[in-house]
């Protein structure tokens, strides 16, 4: 039932343009940004090979293709979320589903389940461009799965947000725009502590998206920021189901 | 059906409730509240498969409100809803799996394909696999569907897109088939049709129609519930309805009446109705107007005539009557405070 919700999700993405260009656009500034980088590489490599303990070809290529990548899927993810439940509200289809035999939370999490589908494709098509460079060097595999994965949790949790800002209101553009606000805000949210330096500043780094990505895409993987990022998800999911069961009773 | 087993043990401790008619749904004292507007008010109904339940009413009475509480779209402030024995708040996807609902806007996926579309809602409504393609295939027939299996839905007319809306509503073989204003926008031709389907769906599920075009009622459906300011005003058979409007019928009221057998004996009359104390509802022969007898004996015996008033009312008037008198009377008031 939820993989009927979640197929039907991914059928109606690709059904709009929108998918489509936002894959061929992210691929294109990806592999624009991913050039630079290994021409970067090239011209370093003779000095590079004259040092000890040098930064290999994953930490100078790799490395900062899962950074920008971040910061330009936090611009696309809440495009790609926007639609999920606020056009059901719009277009008089949430009472399909209301009124089939399904619970609210199969709605929510076959929602979820069709956009973190996608985000599993875009990342196997983004992932062909750091494997090409096998074909003339070695990869620090597990440096890459690390990344990858790191990429893959935070826009799931981009994904978690998005669906609970889209829950909130019936205009897409208006869940695209605030799910935007809240992620750039937690995002940057150790910022303004960082100088100060007092007690608070521990909070805000440890709430902020930004300070758990970082150590993953450079190969330290702790098993506490892997679960803030599961903590972060199953929270908005939640919200999504109590605030979608919301619209049926009193108010 | 797999679920007559169950069904059939579920009701056990309720059996006395029911007869040996099986109830499809029962409404039991439902209200629902918007914020502190009271839509529906204490509504009670119930009704069986083979039956088609007319819903009426003016716009903003409550009868959306109570559509979307049958179908589990809205939760209702108080009262309990079933579907073929199954609480919508209890066992809602038991329930559901016995509802087939299309509201007032078709719930269509513009960018879908009919067929396509019906497949999601097969799939929704947990067909098996293997009955998928039967399931899809005897809705687009019954809707008359055939040919535009293939093009997509924002492509199609309103008519097309209102009978996909329908087929999504009875792929699965419902109990309780719900339509809120199925024939809003169609042509008479689309309307006639519709009609035709609906009353075809009225042999062997139960149907809630819910509207307000009057002939529509006498042409559809078997029962009629008017529904006026969240209340319920009136429960009728349509041939209830119908007699209301072709018998004729007096109204007499007599501060010192006779007993209703000496009404009785007046020529023409068939059948008198006590409304209220002293007032009486007398049907009589269309061609027959006792009227002058009745005024004749009231002043030979002494009984004291009050009020005497023909009533020969339209569905309309009927409805106008049952809906607006309240209204009528309480705009009275207020404009009389306001001088």
């Amino acid at each position: 039932m939820i993989l009927t919700l979640a197929s039907k999700e991914i059928r109606s993405l690709f059904l709009s343009p929108l998918a489509w260009s936002i894959l061929a656009i992210l691929q294109f500034v990806f592999g624009y940004l991913f050039l630079g980088q290994l021409d970067l590489f090239l011209q370093v490599q003779p000095r590079l090979a004259a040092l000890n303990d040098a930064p290999g070809l994953t930490e100078i290529v790799v490395a900062p293709m899962f950074t920008n990548a971040a910061i330009m899927l936090l611009l696309v993810m809440p495009l790609l979320t926007m639609r999920l439940i606020s056009d059901e509200k719009r277009l008089n289809t949430m009472s399909l589903l209301l009124s089939a035999p399904i619970s609210i939370t199969e709605i929510i999490i076959g929602k979820y389940l069709g956009i973190i589908t996608f985000i599993i494709i875009m990342l196997a098509i983004m992932s062909l461009m750091p494997l090409s460079l096998l074909l003339g060097g070695n990869l620090d595999f597990g440096m890459v799965a690390s990344g990858f994965l790191a990429l893959f949790l935070l826009l799931s949790s981009f994904t978690a947000v998005g669906l609970y800002m889209s829950t909130l209101t019936s205009q897409p553009t208006i869940a695209a725009t605030s799910s935007f606000g809240l992620l750039v805000l937690l995002w940057m949210v150790d910022w303004a502590t960082e100088l100060t330096g007092n007690a608070t500043t521990s909070v805000m780094q440890y709430l902020s998206l930004l300070q758990h990505y970082q150590p993953l895409i450079s190969g330290i993987f702790k098993s506490s920021d892997i679960i803030y990022y599961l903590l972060f998800i199953i929270t908005f999911l939640i919200l999504s189901i109590r605030r979608l069961d919301a619209h049926r009773l009193q108010h | 059906m797999v679920y007559s087993d169950i069904h059939d043990q579920a009701m056990q401790p309720n059996s006395f409730m029911t007869s040996n008619v099986e109830t499809t749904v029962s409404v039991n004292q439902v209200s629902r509240y918007y914020d502190k507007l009271l839509a529906v008010n204490n509504l009670s109904f119930s009704m069986q498969r083979g039956e088609i339940l007319g819903l009426l009413g003016p716009n903003g009475a409550g009868k959306s409100t109570t559509m979307q509480m049958i179908t589990g779209n809205l939760a209702p402030s108080s009262g309990q809803i079933s579907i073929n024995q199954f609480d919508i708040l209890d066992d809602p996807k038991q329930a559901k799996l016995e509802l087939g609902y299309l509201p007032e806007k078709p719930p269509l996926y513009a960018d879908f394909k009919v067929d396509e579309f019906l497949l999601f809602c097969a799939k929704l409504n947990r067909i098996s696999k293997s009955h998928q393609n039967k399931a899809i295939d005897s809705a687009k027939q019954r809707c008359a569907l055939g040919d535009v299996g293939s093009r997509l839905i924002g492509n199609l007319s309103k008519g097309y897109q209102q009978r996909v809306g329908i087929a999504q509503a009875i792929i699965h073989n419902p109990a309780l088939i719900i339509f809120d204003e199925p024939t809003v926008g169609l042509d008479p031709i689309q309307i006639r049709e519709i009609r035709q389907l609906i009353r075809e769906l009225g042999k062997e599920h139960a149907v809630i129609l819910s509207t307000h075009i009057l002939p529509e009622v006498t042409s559809t459906c078997d029962r009629v519930l008017i529904i006026n300011k969240g209340e319920l005003v009136l429960t009728e058979s349509t041939e209830g309805l119908q007699k209301r409007m072709f018998s004729s019928s007096l109204l007499v009221g007599f501060h010192q009446p006779p007993d209703k057998q000496t009404l009785l004996q007046f020529d023409g009359i068939s059948e008198v109705d006590k409304v209220r104390d002293n007032v009486f509802r007398l049907h009589h022969d269309p061609d027959i107007d006792p009227s002058d007898s009745i005024v004749v004996s009231s002043v030979n015996e002494g009984w004291k005539l009050f009020e005497l008033t023909p009533e020969k009312l339209s569905l309309e008037e009927v409805f106008l009557e049952i809906t607006t008198t309240e209204t009528h009377e309480n705009k009275t008031t207020s404009a009389m405070e306001s001088i």
